[in-house]
């Protein structure tokens, strides 16, 4: 068991921390999933943070000249380098806090990129910090396309789904790669903490963020974020997306402690995966064919991550 | 996709955008390979040809970063397909090492710079001619390298033809140096038929696959090798490293100097084919306005204004940036009173046009770096401060 998590119990919904450290005003898209997450992710940090963000909406729609909408020290990098940066600022601090420059108070630092930042053009830079066992935590904020530069396929874009650059038509479905599994290549590091979560559940969410910050060494937290703008949803639906998208089994929720994969939510009765996919207008072209392999992959893939839950 | 013409004896008119009628144009040069990574101002060139290459046979790839679409690219044009990627100011950065490696390599390709503000994420969806200076010299080591930068969309249409033909003709690198204004412009363009682009491809080599071909042996007079595309049954070492005629490495003084002057001179000693140019009342001009891209469209106003005033000003627009038109400046600078280099950055034509002149004539500057266009008035307002 990890030492750090022992005295941590818990946010309760009656006490959440009313201070924002990410403030309201930004200039996110109605229904925005993803900074919605941020938000919780923010809530449960607090103000002792210090915030290295990668390319993409989130850095856009809170930072428009001359506001902003952090209350934290915030560094905003290129498109591919957040945990590099973030690795550089840990060590400096821990230079300072050796030469006595600065207070040995401990102060969070979190890498922060959407999932094109994450597990396609900032992999390696992931990778390499995850591998030198640097003290923070990367949140992954997971809207499965680049959404800021007009919605084009990431690596994490779901099979099936219609963006730009994977049109549907007379030679295509659509996204013809299934998801890439970045917490699991996560979790091939031996970082002390990895966990999914969704702003559905967003007690399990600021829990688990937490935990990544309280944990020593690398923790890595990936978030399932709805975007209205690129996936063709109602905003007003982006709650309903995320629930169904764990019920259906499509986004599962677990947590991985010390190499240990831990359910977050076993789901027993699960829905089927058509009732996530319509009313999105990224799969309204899908067919029969396509969901029953969508369906048959989902189930596959749950029943391996509760092996993992059972083995360890 | 729009479809063709109704009545083939009417001429396809279109309006269009300019970074869609890159990718036209790009079909139409016969390119059938595109590797990319979403970036503003570019993207769409990817989004349009994301549809329409699979329907003309050819493969779009979206790929996990910048540099990962230049090796695609490479990949691709050594196996024989015509490729090409596009990108923007932070994107291009990213590909510099790879460009390199397609200038010894002799890898024909078209590298796409929809230009934005920067340095670093810049402007994104601001316009800018600052990447200028990067194109020529963006990559490490001695290079030459063929720069195009269109003024409109059937410019840009024009030009990408040009820059496939000249890739393959020269067996280079040609980078299209577009701007936000330009590639996000819509104008009214003809599509010429496809019996009226001249469509250039590559040379194979002339002999059937035998242990002692040199890949790299440049032939006469152009100095471009008849390189086999890979996997046609030649046996050879393609490599990044200096090298000598049959492709391996070698570091002898001589052999070294031999292939990086020749890759230089395959360019430069057919500059005046290279260097493309649109001069505008030049000949009795006592002002030369010069620009490129889409700030040459301000400064052909204000020449056409002037004439109406019978004011001599003249106006030359690049369409050609490297190798750098010096033969034009050479001529000019003799018979006019000033050059007034009219450019979207902080100064970088200007010290080419300056270089050339040698004081013959006076060279002013007019360089904006706000992320805006030059307009007019600016130009008229920089002629009054000349005179």
């Amino acid at each position: 068991m990890i030492p750090e998590f022992e005295k941590f119990k818990g946010f309760k919904a009656k006490s959440i921390p009313k201070d924002e450290p990410l403030a309201p005003g930004h200039r996110a898209c109605q229904g925005c999933g993803e900074v919605l997450a941020l938000r919780m992710v923010m809530k449960a940090l607090g103000r002792d943070v210090i915030v290295c963000s990668a390319t993409g909406c989130m850095e856009i729609i809170t930072t428009p000249y001359p506001h902003t909408a952090w209350r934290v020290p915030w560094i905003h990098i290129a498109f591919e380098n957040a945990a590099a940066v973030a690795s550089g600022v840990e060590s400096a601090r821990k230079v300072l806090k050796r030469k006595g420059r600065i207070p040995k108070k401990h102060i969070d630092i979190m890498a922060v990129g959407g999932d094109g930042a994450t597990g396609d053009i900032g992999l390696q830079w992931i990778s390499g910090a995850f591998e030198r066992g640097h003290d923070f935590l990367y949140v992954c904020l997971d809207n499965e396309a680049y959404m800021n530069t007009g919605v084009q396929r990431s690596g994490c874009t779901p099979y099936g789904a219609m963006t730009t650059t994977s049109p549907p038509g007379s030679e295509s479905f659509g996204q013809v790669t299934w998801k890439k599994n970045v917490p699991a290549i996560a979790v091939a590091h031996n970082i002390p903490y990895v966990a999914t979560a969704s702003p559905a559940y967003y007690l399990d969410l600021m829990n688990k963020v937490k935990k990544a910050a309280l944990v020593k060494g690398p923790a890595y937290v990936h978030i399932y974020s709805p975007c209205p703008t690129g996936w063709g949803s109602a905003g007003e639906r982006s709650i309903e997306f995320s629930k169904l998208a764990v019920e259906t089994k499509v986004f599962p929720l677990y947590e991985v402690i010390e190499g240990r994969y831990v359910m977050s939510r076993k789901i027993t009765k699960p829905k089927p995966v058509s009732e996530y996919l319509k009313g999105q207008k990224r799969f309204r072209h899908l067919d029969e064919a396509h969901i029953d392999y969508i369906q048959k992959r989902v189930d596959a893939d749950y029943e391996k991550l509760i092996k993992l839950s059972e083995m360890t | 996709m729009n479809s063709a013409p109704k009545h083939p004896e009417q001429p396809d008119i279109r309006l269009m955008q300019g970074n869609r009628a890159c990718a036209e144009a790009a079909l139409a040069a016969g390119m059938r390979f595109f590797a990319g990574y979403p970036i503003t101002p570019s993207s769409e060139i990817a989004d349009f040809l994301a549809s329409a290459l699979p329907r003309h046979g050819g493969s779009f790839i979206q790929m996990e970063d910048e540099i990962a679409s230049m090796g695609a690219v490479l990949g691709a044009s050594l196996t024989g397909v015509k490729a090409m990627t596009a990108t923007s100011g932070p994107g291009f950065s990213l590909k510099q090492e790879l460009i390199g490696y397609a200038a010894l390599c002799e890898i024909p390709c078209v590298i796409v710079n929809v230009q934005r503000g920067g340095p670093s994420t810049g402007l994104p969806t601001s316009p800018a001619q600052s990447d200028v200076m990067q194109s020529k010299w963006g990559s490490h080591g001695d290079y030459p390298m063929v720069v195009l930068a269109p003024s409109s969309v059937k410019e840009t249409y024009e030009l990408t033809i040009q820059a496939f033909n000249f890739a393959e003709m020269l067996r280079t690198p040609v980078i299209l140096l577009s701007d936000e204004i330009t590639g996000h412009l819509y104008e009214k363009i003809t599509i010429p038929p496809p019996e009226a682009v001249p469509v250039i491809t590559r040379r194979s080599p002339r002999v059937a696959p035998n242990a002692s071909y040199k890949p790299y042996l440049p032939n006469e007079p152009d100095l471009v090798p008849d390189i086999p595309d890979i996997g046609t049954g030649f046996h050879f070492h393609t490599t990044g490293l200096i090298h000598t005629p049959d492709g391996f490495p070698t570091r002898e003084p001589e052999e070294v100097r031999a292939l990086i002057t020749r890759l230089h001179d395959k360019i430069n000693s057919r500059k005046h084919e290279i260097c493309l140019y649109e001069e505008r009342n030049t000949g009795d001009a006592e002002l030369i306005l010069c620009s490129f891209g889409a700030s040459s469209r301000s400064c052909f106003q204000v020449v056409e204004d002037a004439r109406k005033e019978g004011r001599k000003i003249g106006g030359i627009g690049l369409k050609t940036l490297w190798p750098f038109p010096d033969f034009i400046f050479h001529k000019l600078s003799s018979s006019v009173k000033a050059i007034l280099v009219c450019e979207m950055n902080c100064g970088h034509i200007i010290g080419e046009v300056e270089r050339v002149c040698e004081g013959r004539c006076r060279v002013e500057g007019l360089g904006k770096c706000t992320g805006t266009m030059i307009t007019p008035s600016e130009i008229e307002n920089a002629i009054k401060r000349i005179k």
